[in-house]
């Protein structure tokens, strides 16, 4: 078991990946206006990563080499269809709010990714684990970035009135929104504040003599990782 | 001969006395005019814009250099002037800390955070002027004057109504606190330009660029002013923040083409941009936005107007 836990603190702080690889940038900076919706793309991507690390795991050995990636990408686009058709039945706002962004979860790199480094090489328990993991990462940070960008654009947190709005017509005192937060620079701005106050709090860490892992793309078995980069594409078949 | 006449050393062997400082503060000198009838035009209020975006650009200078341990260097003024241009930049009626908040964008965000002084990669007083006006919308576009809330000229034009241009040329509108009056930017202009800091290369193209571009385009739009109409042209000259875009923060040297002909790259591209969203854009207004746009071509229209080494190139 210990391995799964380690595969849990792996995806939640040590390759966080939102904050470490920087991988699935694009619904991170998308759908991250509110708190509400960050958990709601965190929790649907998890809920795909999880199944679709699962299958591939179990199929690692069924599937040829030279067709992983189409493989891979019919299973996890069989998991998203599911996703989607779950989220615009039961929570049909959410539906709404994520909208183009939950079908593009197919394509979401951190998915593609854990299936490529992960899920194709190891037993299947880990794999889901490491599922759990990294989607747990993603969801904590697309919900940080949601918190702040929401507090500071909209005075709500998780759609609550945290602050009460100025309300100038009726001459009432209170806090003035700053919109560009909810825009897209914000998200940029955000992001990169989060960013850096984790790099600070990592740097520190490493002053007061902590093991700081320092993070790299294919987890911790590198060894079993070394040779993808020329598999992945043979470069014969490369149009 | 004494010895003294033997001394070795490496270049420069002549230093002028101008230095950055110098010239900042030559910049903030240039701009009492028109801050001083901004503040006459639109009241008390328009000073405490002012004075908040100053000393709070100022004071964010120096708590940051002093947080990272770096060399403080409010002494060279130009954080005074880029909190006195962001205060230019906005409307009297702004709340005190909105004016504070685009300063501590300004200086923080835009100038320190990518190197201070001269690494910037946007003016940065431009840059948090659409920043503040992204994000408060409403209180950055309205326009108080002598108590009442009404339309700037350019929008007044821009709905095809017809403007005093006489009363714009002084400066006795509605408007951001600095951009009103023409006369009072070109005598702070011309103060720059007898002192050479400023030449006339990026203001002049500009210029001169946006004229055709409004002579030629301003009939198709609501405005109805036949081709290159003297009255047209004069009015959308006189308003808005042309005049102080064009003198003040087109020619900001670290946001601006070095090389000469890039220089007159950058006045074109301006001239178009500023046409483009005025006639065309959504707002009456546009020079912030051109302003900043052109900023981040700066690298790339100077890599293409890099002038050949003497007796290098030729034709290949």
């Amino acid at each position: 078991m210990n391995r799964c836990t380690e595969r849990l603190y792996n995806g939640l702080v040590k390759e966080n990946p939102t904050f470490v690889l920087m991988l699935g940038m694009c619904p991170t900076l998308a759908v991250t206006t509110s708190a509400t919706n960050g958990v709601g793309m965190g929790l649907s991507t998890t809920v795909v990563l999880v199944l679709s690390n699962m299958l591939i795991s179990m199929l690692r050995k069924i599937i040829p080499d030279s067709v992983r990636m189409p493989a891979f990408i019919v299973v996890v686009a069989s998991f998203v269809t599911i996703v989607q058709f779950l989220l615009e039945g039961f929570v049909p706002s959410l539906y709404d709010a994520l909208g183009l962004y939950i079908p593009l979860i197919v394509v979401n790199c951190i998915i593609l990714g854990r299936a490529e480094s992960y899920a194709s090489k190891n037993p299947v328990l880990p794999s889901i684990f490491d599922g759990i993991g990294m989607g747990l990462g993603f969801t904590v940070g697309l919900t940080c970035i949601g918190i702040v960008r929401e507090f500071i654009g909209a005075g709500q947190i998780f759609g609550k009135q945290i602050l009460p709005i100025a309300d100038e017509a009726a001459g009432k005192a209170g806090y003035v929104p700053v919109t560009i937060f909810i825009l897209a620079p914000g998200a940029f701005l955000v992001l990169a504040g989060l960013v850096a106050l984790q790099n600070k709090m990592k740097a520190k860490a490493a002053k007061k003599g902590k093991e700081v892992v320092e993070s790299q793309g294919c987890g911790e078995n590198c060894s079993s990782c070394n040779g993808c980069g020329g598999k992945v594409f043979p470069t014969g078949n490369e149009e | 001969m004494s010895e003294n006449n033997f001394k070795l050393s490496s270049s420069p062997h002549i230093r002028d006395k101008v230095t950055s400082g110098n010239i900042m503060l030559m910049v903030v000198i240039a701009l009492l005019p028109a801050s001083a009838f901004g503040v006459y035009n639109f009241g008390i209020p328009a000073l405490i814009v002012l004075i908040s975006t100053t000393v709070s650009a100022v004071l964010t200078e120096y708590v940051y250099e002093k947080l990272m341990h770096k060399k403080v260097t409010i002494n060279d003024w130009s954080a005074v002037v880029t909190g006195l241009l962001l205060g230019l930049n906005m409307p009297a009626s702004a709340p005190w800390w909105m004016g504070a908040l685009g300063s501590v964008f300004a200086i923080l965000i835009i100038k320190q955070l990518f190197g201070g002084l001269g690494q910037n990669f946007m003016n940065p007083a431009l840059g948090a002027r659409c920043f503040l006006l992204i994000s408060f919308a409403g209180p950055m576009t309205r326009f108080v004057y002598d108590g009442v809330t009404g339309p700037t000229p350019l929008a007044v034009l821009k709905d095809g109504g017809s403007v005093d241009s006489m009363k714009m040329l002084i400066g006795t509108i509605p408007g951001t606190i600095g951009e009103t009056s023409v006369i009072a930017i070109i005598i702070g202009a011309i103060f720059l330009i007898l002192l050479g800091i400023i030449d006339l290369r990026i203001p002049g193209t500009y210029i001169v660029t946006f004229v055709i571009f409004i002579g030629i385009f301003g009939p198709f739009t609501k405005a109805h002013a036949g081709f290159f109409d003297p009255q047209y042209i004069t009015a959308q000259l006189c308003g808005g923040g042309l005049m102080l875009g064009a003198w003040f923060m087109a020619t900001d040297y670290v946001t601006s083409p070095i090389t000469k002909k890039g220089q007159y790259v950058y006045g074109i591209l301006l001239g178009v941009l500023t046409g483009l969203f005025r006639l065309f854009g959504g707002s009456a207004e546009g020079v912030s936005y051109a302003i900043i746009i052109s900023n981040l071509l700066v690298p790339l229209i100077e890599r293409v107007t890099l002038p050949k080494p003497f007796g290098k190139g030729g034709e290949k």
